[in-house]
This record gives structure tokens, C-alpha cells and sequence, in this order.
């Protein structure tokens, strides 16, 4: 492990939590820092965890009701006066059906409104595919001036609350509704816009983001037993992305892949494979949603069905590396 | 072409009807000039719409165009940001920025974009253009002020087209300023029942719209949108309401003041040639030599 980032002592059997729930204790938190936190949601309070706040802070507490459009562009008014507003809802509603207000009156206004989108990720399970929000990182990622943020667990979400909520920019946070292991620790590190080496390995670099970073590190027990020595960079922040960390990593080992609970076109995917055919064209592979909708199932049996837990992951892996040192020896 | 500053910031002289007319008639003038400079933009909503800016920039509002960000200020948001010629030409006579640089609409590198932008200019209160979405913006702001901060002699005001009254996100606000009551919010709507497909009531019907208003709980008030005592009239009654949220319908004419583009919807979205600019101009100068007159013989 690098000794820059801390991971929970025991980590392979880490206790779960919602993402969801570190957020309620971060906007809890920022807003006895701050008066200028308000927070508004969209019938859904109790289900991203808005609660607290709304029970400590009843007139700083705004409920829109079932309209996405508008709880985007009242906070963009909110904001206009002052304010640092949160607004949050299920992600396959905001930012799925308000997109163009959070462009218009939120990232093209440059107001510091933060949308939160929960239930992203095929984690969703039992809902199904309409409630799957996948789309959110490449939809929130090409627009100019807005943060883009997948935490890895409920404690990196916390930090992430706190980070955005000082920021004074439009910034998107990507929850998810499922318990998941908590691996960071307190004093892991997190800033927006740094991505952070979990592991050192020369053989391929790694790079996860959101709760895809965890099974990552399961993946990466499973190559070192395939005699794969993999480097793990978690990359919290989509945008402003981390160029350099990156680049130094995969210059070192020579091959990247990616993994994240999204469509792969236009997220972590995305956004990596731009920046090496641009700076440093190797070889990638893109783990995630491949050009299709979730469904319904248990949560596990999802990432399962999907491909997506650390031994599923560590297969792909390791058929990608090896198939590279094939073609290089050949 | 000069203007002289008619408002004393924070400290208004209070303008009579005709001087309230003839700024009507002056911001007229400039949208002409600058839709015809600009060689694009949209006509008729902007001139229909010239005594409900100058009622609110020259009389009603309580603001300071040398310190756009003052902190006690009326606000107005834009909601049909596609009219923006009258915003811009408002905020100039009003003193925000020279009369001059509204030549320079629409063009590269201008504070004036096509539809405004807030971070382009001082004295824009929001970013609008895609429809629907200033009501809502408005509405925060009126809850900011009102709910959160209690700052309760501050009014904020929204225009919005009728057209644009189509959007499902007007309703969604319509529904968040009742259940706030946040009286310190009065939306303005410029009936002109033409929208770029047509009239309003072949396109999508909108009336009764008192009666859908009316029944999100908003207090309504109906006047002749170019008629600046009538406006003035309802704005201050509006601020008189203070548990519900007052929406005026002010009925215009589109391409007000231009003969051959009143009442027509195909002036919606397009500026008057040179030669069109000339005509409307000549159409809008006598008013100014009938207002000489009219002083000559006082």
C-alpha cells in the first residue's frame, strides 16, 4: 500500500454503509459551518439522506416536490442571493430530466449549485433499468465550469459534501443506494481534482472511480495471485481530472484500464481514453456498462451479472494484460 | 445618439406618465437600432414589451445602476431571455452601461449575447433563453430573501412570455412561490398571444390563464401592458399582497409601435432590414415631435 493513502486496517472485510449516508453527515456538518447552506429535494428526502439536515435546519430545508426542473432553478435563484444550495434526488432524475436547466441556470450561470444525484449505478438493484442511472458522468462531465465527483465510499462522500460545499462552483456528486465497504479511512486524503496511487504495481495501472474502486482492490489480490502486479490510482474527481497522476502511473506500467458503475462512453472511460491517445497512446481497457440498460436484481447479483465485482474485474484484467505481453513478444 | 440619466440611483426622481412614454418610446428606438445593426434577433416580443422595462427600471424598482450588486435591491429576472434587445436597452438608458454599446448585439466578443448571460454583464440577475426556467430562479431568489433572510421591503420581479408558459417548469414554480407565499415575488406575463408558430391559442391554448393562475393560488391582476399607469398601478398593488405570490397579465402588442410589425407573429423571431429599420424609425419619431409640441405649449 502507499503510505500516502490510508486504507482501513482489515479492509477486505470492511463494514458497509451507503454512500448516501456520508453525504447526510457531510451537509449536516457543512451546514452548522456555514449559514449559507440550504438544501432542497425532490420527495425524497429520507431515501439521499437530506433528513438531518432538514430536522436541525427546518427554514434553511426547502421541499419542491416531484419536479426536478424546478429544484435545479430555484437553487439556481438561491444562489443568485447567496446562497450554497444542495439539491438532491435519485440521479435518473437529476440530472436525467433537468439537464438543460442545470446547463442553463447552473454551470453556464456559474452558480454554486450542487446537484446530487443518488441511486446511480446498476447497485440500484430491484428497481430496474429506469431507475439505474448510468449516463450521469458523461452527461455532467462535458459541461464547462461544473465539478464532476464519484466517491468511493460513504467516508470519501462525506469529504467530497464538505470539499463542494467550499468550492463555489456548480458541482455534481454521484451517490449510490446501496451499502458499500468502507475502506478509506478519516485521514485519507481527498481534494477535488487529485486522483490517488492506492497501490504501487509495475505490470498495468488501474483506475477506478466511485464504488468501482473498492472491487478494484479486491481485483488487485486476485492478479497478484495470477503473477499480475497491478498499480490502483482512484480517481474521485472526473472533473477537473488528474491529468498527471495518471499519466506518471501509466507511463510506468505501460497499460491502463478503467472501471466504473457507468457507461463507459463518456465517463472515467471516456475521459481516460481521451487524455492518452492526446499525451500518451497505450493500450486501454474499459470496464463498466458496455452500451447497454441495467435491470432488475439484487444488488450484488447485479455487478455479478454485469462483470463488475474484483474477480470478475480481475479476469478481464488479466486477459488484457496477458494478451498485450503475447502481442509484444510476438 | 445620447441619452440623458433620468434615474438618480437610490434616490429616484419620481418620473411623470409622459416622461415614463417617452422613455418607452427612446428604449423603442434603440431596439430597432440594434436589431438592425445586429442584422438578427427577435422584434416583436422586445418592442411590445418596452413600458413593462420602463416601468420597472425607471419606476418601480428599487436599484442602483452604478452598483449593480447592492445588497438591498429590487431584482428582475428575464425569463423570456430571447427578448433580450429591451433588457439591454432598459439596463443602458437606465445607466448601466453606455447607450453606445448597444450597437454591438449579438456581435463577437460583446457584454450583449444573443440571449443573456449573467457573468457577461453586470446588472443581469440570471442566464436565460432556453424558456420556462426564470420563474423558478425568481422564486429561489424571493426565498432567499423573503424566507431565509426575512429582507421583506425587497421585491423580486420575473417577466415571462406567454408562449413560454407552454414549459412544465413554470407550473412546477408556479406551485413552489403559492406554497411559499412568497409575496415579495411578482411575475409579470406579456400576453401577446402570438408565439413563433403562431397564436397562442392555435399553438397551445393558454386561457383562461386568470383562472390557471388563480387556482395555483397566485394573485392576478390584468392590465394593458402598454400602458405604463396601468402597470404601475398593478405592480404596486402586487406589493401590496403579502401571503401569495401576484402575477400581472399584461396585455401587449406585439411589435408595439411599429405599424407594419404589430400583431404580426412572423415578427416573432426576426430583425427589420435596413431599409425595415428606417420605416419603424420613422414610425416611432413623430411621438417625439408631438411630445415638443405638447411642451412648447405648457
Amino acid at each position: 500500500m502507499s503510505g500516502g493513502f490510508p486504507i482501513a486496517p482489515g479492509w477486505q472485510s470492511a463494514l458497509s454503509e451507503p454512500l448516501r449516508a456520508g453525504f447526510g453527515r457531510g451537509l449536516l456538518e457543512a451546514g452548522r459551518r456555514d449559514p449559507r447552506v440550504v438544501a432542497l429535494c425532490a420527495d425524497l428526502t429520507e431515501s439521499t439522506m437530506m433528513n438531518t439536515f432538514a430536522d436541525e435546519f427546518p427554514a434553511r430545508f426547502i421541499e419542491v416536490g416531484i419536479a426536478e426542473q424546478n429544484l435545479v432553478t430555484v437553487a439556481s435563484g438561491l444562489a443568485r442571493a447567496g446562497k450554497i444550495p444542495f439539491t438532491s434526488s435519485y440521479a435518473a432524475f437529476s440530472p436525467g430530466r433537468n439537464w438543460e436547466q442545470i446547463k442553463t441556470t447552473a454551470a453556464l450561470n456559474d452558480m454554486p449549485v450542487k446537484v446530487v444525484g443518488s441511486h446511480t449505478g446498476v447497485n440500484v438493484g430491484p428497481d430496474g433499468a429506469t431507475h439505474q442511472m448510468l449516463e450521469d458522468l458523461a452527461l455532467m462531465r462535458v459541461m464547462p465550469n461544473m465539478v464532476v465527483i464519484a466517491p468511493a465510499d460513504s467516508v470519501e462522500a462525506e469529504k467530497a459534501t464538505l470539499a463542494i460545499a467550499e468550492n463555489g462552483k456548480p458541482s455534481y456528486l454521484r451517490l449510490a443506494r446501496d451499502a458499500t465497504p468502507v475502506f478509506t479511512t478519516v485521514d485519507s486524503p481527498f481534494e477535488v481534482g487529485r486522483a490517488y496511487v492506492l497501490r504501487e504495481g509495475k505490470d498495468v495501472t488501474l483506475i477506478g472511480t466511485g464504488t468501482m474502486t473498492f472491487e478494484l482492490l479486491v481485483a488487485t489480490e486476485f492478479l497478484a495471485a495470477q503473477g499480475i502486479d497491478a498499480e490502483l490510482v482512484h480517481a474521485p474527481t472526473l472533473k477537473p481530472f488528474d491529468e498527471e497522476t495518471v499519466l506518471e502511473s501509466v507511463a510506468k506500467t505501460g497499460l491502463a484500464v478503467t472501471a466504473e458503475e457507468a457507461q463507459i462512453a463518456g465517463g472515467l472511460g471516456g475521459v481516460v481514453a481521451e487524455l492518452l491517445t492526446a499525451k500518451l497512446p497505450r493500450f486501454l481497457l474499459r470496464l463498466g456498462i458496455e452500451d447497454r440498460y441495467g435491470e432488475s436484481g439484487a444488488p450484488r447479483q447485479m455487478l455479478e451479472h454485469f462483470g463488475l465485482t474484483g474477480e470478475h474485474l480481475a479476469g478481464r484484467v488479466g486477459e488484457f494484460v496477458r494478451s498485450r505481453h503475447a502481442a509484444v513478444r510476438a | 445618439m445620447t441619452v440623458e440619466m433620468v434615474t438618480a440611483p437610490r434616490a429616484r426622481r419620481q418620473l411623470s406618465v409622459q416622461e415614463l412614454e417617452e422613455q418607452a418610446r427612446q428604449i423603442r428606438v434603440s431596439i430597432i437600432k440594434m436589431l438592425a445593426i445586429a442584422k438578427s434577433g427577435h422584434s416583436a416580443g422586445p418592442l411590445g414589451m418596452a413600458e413593462i422595462l420602463t416601468v420597472l427600471y425607471f419606476a418601480a424598482m428599487r436599484h442602483d445602476p452604478a452598483d449593480p450588486e447592492w445588497s438591498e435591491r429590487d431584482t428582475f429576472f428575464l425569463s423570456n431571455g430571447h427578448t433580450a434587445p429591451v433588457l439591454y436597452a432598459a439596463l443602458a438608458h437606465s445607466g448601466y452601461f453606455p447607450v453606445e454599446e448597444l450597437s454591438t448585439l449579438r456581435q463577437l466578443g460583446s457584454r450583449l449575447q444573443g440571449h443573456p448571460e449573467r457573468t457577461a454583464l453586470p446588472g443581469l440577475e440570471n442566464t436565460s433563453g432556453p424558456l420556462g426556467s426564470g420563474l423558478s430562479q425568481a422564486a429561489g431568489y424571493a426565498y432567499a430573501t423573503q424566507v431565509i433572510d426575512h429582507q421583506l421591503d425587497r421585491f423580486t420581479f420575473v417577466c415571462m412570455g406567454d408562449g413560454e408558459l407552454n414549459e412544465g417548469n413554470i407550473w412546477e414554480a408556479a406551485m413552489f412561490a403559492a406554497k411559499y407565499k412568497l409575496g415579495r415575488l411578482i411575475g409579470i406575463v406579456d400576453r401577446n398571444y402570438i408565439q413563433i408558430d403562431g397564436l397562442t391559442e392555435d399553438v397551445m391554448p393558454l386561457d383562461d390563464l386568470r383562472a390557471k393562475w388563480e387556482s395555483f393560488g397566485w394573485h392576478v391582476l390584468e392590465v394593458d401592458g402598454n400602458n405604463v399607469s396601468e402597470l404601475l398601478g398593478a405592480i404596486n398593488q402586487s406589493k401590496a399582497v403579502a401571503q401569495k405570490p401576484s402575477v400581472i397579465l399584461a396585455y401587449t402588442i406585439p411589435g408595439k409601435g411599429v405599424p407594419f410589425m404589430e400583431y404580426d407573429y412572423k415578427w416573432h423571431g426576426k430583425p427589420p432590414s435596413a431599409r425595415q429599420a428606417e420605416v419603424a424609425l420613422g414610425s416611432l419619431q413623430p411621438l417625439e415631435a408631438e411630445l415638443l409640441r405638447a411642451e412648447v405649449e405648457a
